[in-house]
């Protein structure tokens, strides 16, 4: 890792750009849009939890609806478009990584992103679900996506990623 | 109302069952696996004293830091391979010896047998300890 070699941080903001969307900002020599700095999806769940709370807490109300909503959008930004476009890895990205020390290990940015997916599926199965005025089947679709988005944010524990070998192993049988 | 029950009943269950999890995590168990496809996988890559075994996948955060543990110790101590095997590439062999996560660390002897296995990430004391009792059980190591 040297300095000079890439973009680095001079008193938390990024120079030297090289022209890499977003992830431009860390300073690792394998830094690309590939590989992501392991704390922002954990700092993206813990956002996504609090976000989750108040829409079960406040579930068909119109403040409800739109935070179900607003969740999918957040979702569906980072599974389709990529983890650059997701608004919460923007908030850490502009606000906390500038005053963090660097990733001592980058993580590959399929991980999330798969996580991403997953959670667009479940938000938009709980809106329309909300929408239809399913309250129940809503609640539970949110209060499982709470439980994954919790168990990432508090202990790093990607439920979307452990299913995903064992999924594979029953799917290829 | 309900939701808010929902929601303490939700973090409350996680809370409980994350801290198993973080317990258990990484943790080197002892088994004893005789027969597996593997030392027949890795003929010619076997260690002379032992070999270490990690599946790794692309869809695993801890699988970068977990190598690099490994490859700290496995420089260190003569007559230790480390050899990488992609989950999703190597369903048949991933089902032969019940890998359910990434990563799955395993302790070959010098014939390809396995004396240990962690899923997660292990410490590296860990590693340390368990490659000295694979190397203790086959008894005449090579160094």
């Amino acid at each position: 890792m040297q300095v000079g070699a890439g973009p680095y941080w001079v008193k938390g903001r990024a120079r030297g750009w090289t022209g890499l969307p977003s992830f431009g900002h860390m300073t690792s020599p394998v830094c690309t849009r590939t590989h992501i700095d392991p704390r922002g999806p954990r700092v993206g769940a813990s956002i996504t939890s609090l976000v989750l709370v108040a829409a079960i807490v406040l579930i068909s109300t119109p403040v409800g609806v739109g935070l179900v909503a607003w969740q999918t959008l957040v979702f569906g930004l980072g599974a389709v478009v990529g983890l650059h476009a997701q608004p919460y890895g923007i908030v850490y990205r502009t606000l906390i990584q500038p005053r963090l020390a660097r990733p001592s290990v980058l993580e590959d940015a399929a991980g999330p992103r798969f996580a991403q997916a997953v959670g667009f599926t479940m938000l938009v199965i709980a809106l329309v679900a909300e929408v239809a005025g399913l309250t129940l089947a809503a609640t539970i679709v949110l209060a499982l996506a709470l439980a994954a988005a919790f168990l990432n944010a508090a202990f790093g524990l990607c439920l979307g990623c452990e299913m995903r070998l064992v999924g594979l192993r029953v799917l290829s049988r | 109302m309900i939701g808010a029950l929902v929601v303490v009943a939700v973090l409350v269950a996680c809370g409980i069952g994350g801290l198993i999890f973080r317990r258990r995590d990484g943790r080197v168990r002892k088994t004893d696996e005789q027969q597996t496809p593997l030392a027949e996988y890795l003929r010619g890559r076997l260690g002379s004293n032992a070999t270490v075994v990690q599946f790794s996948s692309a869809f695993c955060q801890p699988c970068r830091a977990t190598r690099r543990v490994l490859e700290e110790v496995t420089v260190m101590v003569p007559g230790v391979s480390h050899v990488e095997i992609d989950a999703e590439e190597n369903l048949e062999l991933v089902r032969a010896l019940d890998v359910r996560r990434t990563p799955t660390v395993l302790f070959l002897g010098p014939s390809g047998e396995v004396h240990h296995r962690a899923s997660g990430q292990p410490r590296k004391v860990d590693v340390i300890a368990a490659l000295g009792r694979v190397m203790d059980a086959s008894g005449d190591v090579s160094i």
